[in-house]
């Protein structure tokens, strides 16, 4: 295996492994920290990397990391600089960022999609956002990068019955802050 | 009317058909239950809901590109192996309007389940394929995609003047599916090229253009490559390189439009 190979199988991934760090740590620092250590350490692993499918293999490693920060932040041994929604400029900018994507629904998507677009960003952000952590990482796995119940199973090193089960209760929470409330 | 406990077991079937991972004989069984329950109707049409809703509308986080760019010259310095060709820089000037066709998730919606065409025609071409993806990638990313906007070909065409030694064909094929969304400078292969941004519903498809300097000329021919796909082809003067998340078939119409 050569240092190529790692660019197109595992840096191809790091704008989605950013992605999820953030989802998980809801944190910009902490998330560029995780992301870094988890490439270096796929930069390691790499060569024990069988095939398959790089991007859920990269998502393990993310998680893994991910969790490792939060287990240690909790034991007091990492300091958060800043408190989880700061007004950090960088965190500031890359949401920006995020909410300057242009309007892609089309006109003729019918009713739904105009029922959409009531609901804004912040809303369905802080409605992730308040879920537990294993309810949340189901959900951002599933809805955002469309894994199976198997990848999600392995990259969260749970039984594929609990998957289900945490997305549904995932679901259940979502609808009941932004969409049940309507009827 | 339906008892609690036949709608408890079916909200899981529910999920699963939600989900894709549903198998016949248990479709079958929802399907029946849906036509005569209104509960889970409902809550089907919500579920639906919710999926549009945070598919199309949650936010997604893209690293600071000078974060990004520390650690790429990390990882380049740890795995000193690493060929410099095989991560081209776009120049800075490259990097002007705020425009990106992605909706939230669309990013790396990329389907997975492309299967993957023989790489006999592209063995000797796998690094061109690397740069192809790597420029696609970060072409994607925040900024980055479009330097002219402009679904007009008129516009984008005479954009290049100028800016290349050769001028790129610029289609617009919007009543075929694949509107024209723009073009930008770009660099691949060790030179400036023309990409041609089209739009083919969700899918952002990045068209490489330059000049095919002695090969003769060829049809189409298409990869799968880390979750993209790539097809590429030739006239008697020019070489294209399309790429996209949009599958083997939609790829395969959208280079025998140039053909």
């Amino acid at each position: 295996m050569t240092a190529p190979d790692f660019n197109e199988v595992v840096l191809v991934h790091l704008d989605a492994a950013f992605n999820l760090a953030m989802w998980l740590l809801r944190d910009t620092h902490a998330a560029e920290d995780v992301v870094q250590d988890a490439m270096l350490r796929a930069l390691t692993y790499f060569r024990s990397y069988k095939g398959g499918d790089a991007r859920a293999w990269v998502f393990q490693i993310v998680r893994n990391a991910a969790f490792e920060h939060l287990r240690s932040r909790k034991a007091g041994m990492v300091v958060p600089l800043e408190t989880l929604h700061s007004n950090d400029d960088r965190d500031a900018m890359s949401r920006d960022q995020t909410n300057d994507i242009p309007e892609l629904i089309d006109p003729d998507d019918g009713p739904e999609a105009a029922w959409m677009k009531e609901k804004n960003r912040t809303d369905i952000e802080k409605a992730i956002d308040t879920l537990p952590l294993e309810l949340r990482e189901c959900i951002v796995l599933r809805e955002f990068e469309e894994l199976s119940y198997k990848d999600i199973a392995q990259i969260t090193a749970t039984p594929i019955g609990t998957v289900m089960s945490r997305l549904w209760r995932a679901r259940q929470l979502l609808l009941q802050t932004l969409v049940a409330e309507g009827d | 009317m339906h008892s609690q406990s036949d709608c408890a077991e079916m909200e899981l079937l529910l999920q699963a058909d939600l989900d894709g991972e549903l198998d016949a004989a248990s479709a079958a069984r929802l399907t029946q239950h849906l036509a005569h329950c209104e509960h889970c109707a409902r809550l089907q049409t919500q579920l639906v809901q919710l999926r549009g809703l945070l598919r199309e509308r949650a936010p997604r986080f893209s690293p600071n590109a000078e974060f990004a760019a520390n650690l790429r010259a990390k990882l380049h310095a740890v795995g000193d192996e690493e060929d410099p060709a095989l991560t081209p820089h776009v120049p800075i000037a490259a990097r002007w309007k705020n425009f990106s066709l992605l909706g939230a998730g669309a990013a790396l919606a990329a389907s997975l389940m492309l299967a993957l065409t023989p790489m006999t025609q592209f063995a000797s071409n796998s690094a061109l394929i690397d740069s192809v993806v790597a420029e696609h990638v970060r072409s994607l990313q925040a900024d980055h995609l479009l330097d002219v906007v402009s679904s007009d070909q008129h516009t984008v065409r005479p954009w290049f003047n100028g800016k290349l030694d050769f001028a790129p064909p610029v289609n617009d094929f919007a009543e075929q599916g694949f509107a024209l969304a723009g073009g930008r400078l770009d660099y691949l292969a060790g030179r400036p090229v023309a990409a041609l941004v089209y739009r083919h519903g969700q899918h952002p498809i990045n068209l490489f253009v330059w000049p095919n300097e002695r090969a003769a000329p060829q049809s189409a021919n298409c990869v799968a490559n880390a979750g993209y796909y790539v097809c590429s082809w030739r006239n008697e003067t020019l070489n294209f390189w399309a790429i996209s998340d949009a599958n083997a078939e939609e790829m395969q119409k959208f280079s025998r439009l140039w053909l």
